[in-house]
């Protein structure tokens, strides 16, 4: 980890202003909780299509929210100044919109205590900033990348995209705790497609993560590339060729280029605490996971080991201090298929009498008030190297393997869900027998999780994730990552996608 | 006042275009104020409640370049140092090939506009305060009481924002132009979480919306839920009501891409090359449109845009947006092309506008009535998760949410388990039997994005549910 110290999102005096202006309001007023947040959020997105850029953007958030409890309610401003008489004037906003609340009977807020920490500086492991990198480069890697793509007979088109960002981020309270902090993530995404000459088109995509890492991860710091890129068109034509899927129950190898998405989707969100009480009805949903069942729920079987960490190294929601003053931290959410743990805030540690928050609470910009969001929620591989992916395989007799994500919907209470993929290969008697399309699973939760057979080793095991996870009310959008090995899963139901509309 | 600490949005426009280079250069500045608040609740009591003030400022630099001119683009939020922001966006566009968007920028004589008074540039910001939403609170906490003595439990969410765009440009141009957007959903969940249901409405200032007749609407579909009765997964007549619709033609509509048609990758390509525009896409005569002068809808009637994509070009800041015909008479009928793309096409431009309307010239009749008239169907309340399966066909896949009645003989008999469905909205469009009265309608799903939408509720006789949801 670089030693220097993490920039801040301001120069120190003028954090320092805002946060002995918001802070000594806050005393003034009698709040019982204060946090100050100043964020500086750089992001930028390149696109290329056929190799010509066809849009880029560069955008820089810079604002700083305070959240307030007074007398038993909460409240929070926000603004894009950062002033010390903005800071203390959003206080005065923020105990305004607690006093409107509570006079419209709201109940009393608790949040679950948290002591001071102290100072905490971090920053990200990186190498190179990834906004820092000049547009030119940027265009010029994407464009070398397309054209790679371009020149293969199989590809008639093929986009290229990244998304960097640079977040630097000050946190204080009234208790003590005054962090900065540093993250940095970047998506690149490239895609070809090839034109069916009777009508219709099939495209592939790479599979090559989000991380929270800097531009060293285009280089090939994390992922190999070129293999990706190399590989591309030829795995296109044979997905243009290939047959459709007869729909059906298959034995699925699924690759955590996949999984990843089936985890977020049915066990991170399912598994947050404030949506399992009600607090999210109205828009992300419930959770089938009900508190009454912490402890006892079977969700899986036995060989499924479930994690929920805020430390993972190169992970999207890694924090050394979370959006409420806790320090990021690791805890079992599934043990041997058994629910035992929630992803919790503050307040909602306090409502459900959970003890001290485990440091999931953050804001997807200084504008929006922290609530509870995901952790990096992975799945456990086997101890050691093995099984690999070709011993899963070799295990199942008629099975589909299913590698990278594509489409993907789960219901209100985490139970239904449906996914595509990338590409599918029939395994017919423990071998790969060539690609087939059109391909669909869904499944109920409980009975996916249930069915899971095998996990594979350490050798099958990948940090995947997303940018765009979304929550809560007015909408915020956040990264998180989750890490998940290949595994076997008995008997799922495969959909045709072109029987399903009917053709 | 233009929000705390922040000079007028004016100034930065003026500034920024005077920090741009001098010369053969072009520049445009974006700024977009936002002033919003919202409650939220759950659990019969308000959970949060916030206000917040935005400001976010776009300085689009174009330069001369071998061959063309290119674009870079820098944006910035909150108190902006305008002469760091035009360099950025400078060297974007020094570091940039020609753009395949590339046109003269607009000025003041390629431009019809003539704005309403107090809806030009000049115009402060329009600003919004909780004061909006006391009409709202005060039914709320009426709302929570009677929840606990009927034993259910609402969640919900209000929110209200005004959006006010300045847009100058080195050519002259000077618009402006202020946008009020509300919305209030709630959800009653039954006593256990068994049943629940929804309702929204998207709102300009307030003024329409009565927490007392949405609570009531509420507590009628609760009574249906009453009488449970679970169905299996199937094709069933389906009553899809505006909420609904919306969603899926929101859906359709953002795929209205023309040079996504074009390079044959939606299902708006002609197989073989070329789009569908001529196709009869529609059973019935439908309209499908966009209108910034749409009554009750109304919205920011030129383009603003901060970054190019395949149908939306920086270069077209200030283009007049006006109605545009997707489908007319249930035919395909535009698709969007920024002027570079329409002008390679030999179309006409067709932009992004802010509101949504499906209607069929005459008809009638509520969601009420269509079920009066339904001898066997299921009535949904809104649909969720919707996600593209196949672009090929536009298929979808989403669930039912927050109520599925059944229905028989005319009248709700009880309430159903819910489902998740495949279909594609083109395909819908073709199978529909009847249609009602178009009114304004909130999304459930994508309501959030686009907040202005009138539909009619619709009569699907055939619609795929693919597999039980047990969520409830």
């Amino acid at each position: 980890m670089p030693a220097a110290p993490p920039p801040g999102p301001l120069g120190a005096d003028r954090l320092g202003a805002a946060r002995d202006a918001a802070l000594g309001e806050a005393h003034r007023l009698g709040c019982s909780h204060t946090e100050l947040r100043v964020e500086r959020i750089r992001a930028q997105q390149v696109r290329l299509r056929d190799g010509r850029p066809e849009g880029a953007t560069d955008d820089t958030e810079l604002g700083m929210g305070v959240r307030v409890v007074v007398d038993g309610a909460m409240g929070f401003a926000a603004t894009v100044a950062t002033g010390a008489a903005d800071a203390a004037q959003l206080v005065v906003e923020a105990v305004e919109a607690a006093r409107v609340i509570a006079r419209a009977g709201g109940d009393r807020v608790e949040l679950a205590p948290e002591p001071g920490h102290g100072t905490i500086n971090w920053v990200a492991p990186h190498d190179l900033d990834p906004v820092d990198v000049p547009l030119a480069d940027k265009v010029a890697l994407l464009g070398e990348w397309s054209g790679r793509l371009l020149s293969a007979p199989s590809v008639d088109h093929a986009t290229a995209e990244v998304l960097a960002v640079t977040e630097d981020k000050y946190y204080a309270d009234l208790a003590g705790t005054e962090a900065t902090q540093r993250r940095v993530r970047v998506h690149p995404v490239v895609e070809a497609l090839a034109l069916d000459p009777d009508g219709g088109f099939e495209s592939m995509r790479t599979v090559a993560p989000p991380v929270g890492r800097g531009w060293e991860y285009l280089s090939g710091e994390g992922w190999d590339w070129d293999a990706e890129l190399e590989q591309l068109p030829d795995l296109l034509a044979a997905k243009v060729r290939a047959p459709s899927v007869e729909a059906g129950s298959y034995d699925l190898v699924i690759d955590p280029t996949n999984l990843w998405l089936a985890i977020h989707e049915s066990i991170g969100h399912a598994t947050e605490l404030d949506r399992a009480l009600g607090y999210e009805a109205a828009y992300a949903g419930t959770s089938f996971a009900t508190f009454d069942q912490l402890g006892t729920l079977r969700y899986g079987s036995e060989v499924m080991q479930v994690t929920a960490d805020r430390t993972t190294p190169y992970g999207l929601a890694t924090v050394a201090v979370d959006d409420e003053g806790v320090p990021g931290r690791s805890f079992d959410l599934v043990r041997d298929g058994v629910l035992v743990g929630y992803q919790l805030d503050r307040s909602i540690a306090a409502t459900s009498g959970s003890g001290a928050s485990n440091g999931c609470a953050y804001a997807d910009s200084p504008l929006h008030v922290p609530i509870q969001r995901m952790a990096n929620v992975s799945l456990r591989p086997a101890v050691g190297d093995d099984p690999t992916s070709g011993d899963l395989i070799g295990g199942v007799e008629r099975g589909i393997y299913i590698v990278g994500d594509k489409s993907w919907s789960i219901d209100m209470q985490r139970y239904n869900f449906q996914f595509t993929g990338q590409r599918f290969y029939r395994i017919e008697g423990g071998r790969l027998a060539g690609q087939v399309r059109d391909v669909a699973y869904q499944a109920t939760t409980t009975e996916f999780w249930g069915s899971m057979e095998a996990v594979g080793g350490r050798s099958t095991y990948l940090l995947g994730g997303a940018f765009n996870c979304g929550k809560g009310q007015p909408g915020q959008v956040a990264p998180v990552s989750h890490g998940c090995p290949s595994v076997v899963v008995r008997g799922v139901r495969v959909l045709n996608t072109r029987h399903e509309s009917g053709r | 006042m233009s929000g705390p600490g922040l000079p007028p949005a004016q100034q930065v426009v003026e500034d920024a275009l005077t920090a741009a280079r001098p010369g053969s250069d072009h520049c445009v500045v974006v700024v977009e104020e936002s002033s919003e608040v919202e409650v939220r609740l759950a659990n019969n009591t308000t959970t949060t409640s916030g206000s917040r003030h935005d400001r976010r400022v776009a300085v689009i630099s174009i330069r001369e370049v071998d061959g063309g001119m290119a674009a870079g683009v820098a944006r910035r939020g909150g108190d902006v140092d305008v002469t760091d922001l035009v360099r950025v966006a400078e060297q974007d566009a020094a570091g940039s090939p020609p753009a395949d968007d590339a046109l003269p920028l607009l000025g003041p004589g390629d431009i019809g506009l003539s704005p309403a008074p107090g809806d030009g540039f000049d115009q402060p910001p329009a600003l919004t305060d909780l004061s909006v939403l006391s009409g709202v609170l005060s039914g709320l906490s009426g709302a929570f009481a009677r929840a606990r003595g009927g034993d259910y439990v609402l969640a919900g969410f209000a929110e209200h924002r005004r959006t006010t765009r300045y847009l100058g440009t080195s050519t002259g141009l000077r618009l402006g132009h202020a946008q009020p957007d509300g919305a209030l959903q709630l959800v009653a969940r039954g006593a256990g979480g068994a049943t629940s249901t929804w309702t929204g409405a998207g709102t300009a200032e307030f003024a329409d919306v009565s927490v007392e007749v949405m609570e009531e609407r509420l507590r009628d579909r609760l009574t249906w839920s009453a009488r449970r009765l679970d169905r299996p997964a199937g094709r069933y007549e389906v009553l899809l009501p505006p909420e609904a619709v919306s969603d899926l033609m929101i859906s359709l509509a953002y795929e209205a891409s023309g040079r996504n048609a074009e390079d044959g990758r939606t299902v708006f390509s002609r197989p073989g090359g070329g789009t569908r525009v001529g196709d009869v896409l529609a059973s019935v005569p439908f309209d499908l449109r966009s209108d910034p002068a749409e009554p009750g809808l109304e919205c920011t009637p030129f383009v603003t845009a901060t970054s190019s994509s395949a149908d939306m070009s920086v270069f077209d800041n200030g283009l007049p947006l006006t109605r545009t015909d997707w489908i007319a008479g249930g035919r395909l009928h535009r698709l969007r092309y920024h002027r570079a793309g329409a002008a390679r096409s030999t179309v006409e431009p067709a932009g992004f506008v802010s509101n949504l309307t499906l209607d069929v010239p005459g008809a009638t009749g509520s969601v009420e009535d269509l079920v009066s008239r339904t001898e066997r169907g299921l009535l949904l309340t809104c649909l969720w998760y919707i996600r593209e399966v196949d672009p090929v066909t536009l298929l979808l896949t989403g669930l039912t949410r927050d109520g599925v009645y059944v229905v028989e003989d005319g009248r709700v008999t009880g309430a159903t388990n819910n489902f998740r469905f495949n279909e594609s909205p083109v395909d819908l469009l073709a199978r529909v039997t009847e249609v009602g009265a178009s009114g304004r309608a909130l999304g459930r799903e994508y309501g959030e994005y686009l907040n202005r939408t009138r539909m009619p509720p619709l009569r699907i006789p055939d619609f795929n549910m693919s597999s039980v949801s047990r969520a409830s």
